[in-house]
């Protein structure tokens, strides 16, 4: 069954969200969700661009109260 | 009746907290009130930050090693017996050598551990200098290395996030010293896109390589080797040829964390400031087997060590929280074979490195034989 994952990288100077999120999907199954937390407003689109390239699937990125929530899932 | 601290793991981080809570709790230890315990995977302690000299032939190997008793305050019950199931509900921990034991307080400090074999071809082709086997046969590939194409290739996750700089950097001097570097090209590849996850360190990188002539592939993260063509190929449709790989493997946390329910890949839930594991009151998590992201690093296991040991002094003398963790991690940067600068910052403070210099780089190779003081507990 698809799990759902969080990882708070708001404020992580390093190795920080891309990393944390290319280390996450290594253990990940095909189906699950991985949920980012940054502060840092690059993610929203070195992650998105990344996870493009590699063949994964963008599934939503929301701002929130200082931060960023992007949403990845595992697809292959 | 009294109290068990347990720690697994005889790493930097267990080392740490076992001295450091002999220390602070003499009393309670010679009337009994407390019994500390710690279950290792081996009699030998290793300066891993010292593999990264070896195949440059920059230390001599006997200087990495410390017999692990020797190591340790004499007060703490060292026994070389890995755990095997680690049940946090029933409060102890089953070893290989069939003791069980019971505790008041656990310690979480099993460290990580390189698996290149996660990546079709890489143990195969592939060098590195993380662990003692892989830096010696590095340094006879170096040796034997005449000129051609050399790739330092990076991998998501690892510990010693500077260490694939500095070897980069070590390798270009290397290399010019020898009369090599006309005849060679250095490629670094890094799996985000820049040079380096600390964005200063990136941006102080990249002039430099430019400068010097490295040849850089961001947005690498390594899907197969090809041992026969000498080739290495990302996720993202690149492909490389290389005749020395040099490579920092993935690593992942110890087999007994996973194998005990406690996290995946071997990395424990972990809460960054109290350093508790999730769900746990009586169990803390300390270096390399947090999953708390930031640089899994002897730095942050030292720091991590300093404030558990006044948590659980103060938890075991006064029954309270002394302090939280502030995310602190440093960590010298050697820039070259005889310069290099260094790096600090929390989870608040950026980190703003300063320029490299001779001075620095001495006092780090005076850090190298000052660590065992660090392990005692001492500095």
């Amino acid at each position: 069954m698809a799990e759902r994952q969080t990882i708070d990288a708001r404020g992580a100077f390093c190795p920080g969200p891309l990393m944390e999120l290319i280390a996450a999907l290594k253990l990940a199954q095909i189906g699950d969700e991985i949920e980012v937390l940054s502060s840092d407003k690059g993610s929203v689109n070195d992650i998105p661009a990344w996870v493009t390239k590699v063949g994964h699937a963008n599934v939503g990125t929301t701002e929130k109260d200082g931060y960023w929530s992007v949403v990845v899932k595992k697809a292959k | 009746m009294s109290k068990t601290i347990l720690i697994v793991g005889g790493g930097l981080a267990g080392t740490i907290v076992a001295n450091g809570l002999c220390r602070q709790l003499g009393s309670e230890l010679r009337t009994g009130a407390v019994n500390i315990t710690m279950l290792g995977t081996t009699e030998t302690h290793m300066y891993q930050p010292g593999l990264l000299y070896v195949p440059f032939g920059k230390i001599r190997e006997a200087e990495l090693f410390r017999e692990q008793r020797k190591v340790l305050d004499r007060r703490v019950n060292f026994f070389v017996d890995p755990a095997k199931h680690i049940d946090v509900e029933k409060n102890q921990v089953a070893t290989e050598h069939g003791r069980t034991i019971k505790y008041d307080y656990l310690v979480l400090a099993t460290g990580s551990r390189i698996m290149p074999q996660n990546i079709p071809g890489m143990k195969e082709a592939g060098h590195w200098f993380y662990d003692l086997d892989g830096a010696r046969k590095l340094r006879d590939a170096i040796s034997n290395f005449q000129g051609g194409k050399i790739i330092v290739n990076v991998n998501a996750p690892h510990k010693c996030p500077v260490a694939p700089l500095e070897v980069t950097l070590m390798m270009h001097e290397y290399l010019k010293a020898h009369g090599l570097w006309e005849k060679s090209e250095i490629t670094y590849t890094y799996p985000i896109g820049r040079l380096h996850a600390l964005e200063p360190v990136a941006h102080w990188a990249k002039p430099e390589f430019d400068r010097i002539g490295i040849k850089y592939e961001t947005f690498f993260n390594t899907e197969s080797v090809d041992p026969e063509k000498k080739t290495i190929k990302s996720m993202e449709g690149v492909e490389l040829p290389f005749d020395l790989l040099i490579t920092i493997p993935p690593h992942a946390g110890a087999e007994v964390i996973d194998a005990s329910g406690l996290g995946k890949g071997g990395w424990v839930p972990t809460n960054p400031k109290t350093l508790h594991r999730d769900g746990s009151t009586n169990v803390f998590v300390c270096g390399d087997t947090t999953n708390i992201p930031i640089s899994k690093a002897g730095s942050t296991a030292h720091f991590e060590a300093d404030v558990l040991i006044d948590n659980l002094v103060s938890l075991v003398t006064e029954g309270r929280f002394a302090r939280d963790y502030d995310g602190k991690v440093f960590c010298f940067i050697e820039t070259g074979l005889n310069s290099g600068t260094y790096v600090w910052f929390n989870y608040t403070t950026p980190p703003n490195p300063g320029p490299p210099s001779q001075m620095i780089h001495w006092f780090k190779l005076a850090y190298n034989r000052l660590y065992w003081l660090s392990a005692r507990g001492l500095l």
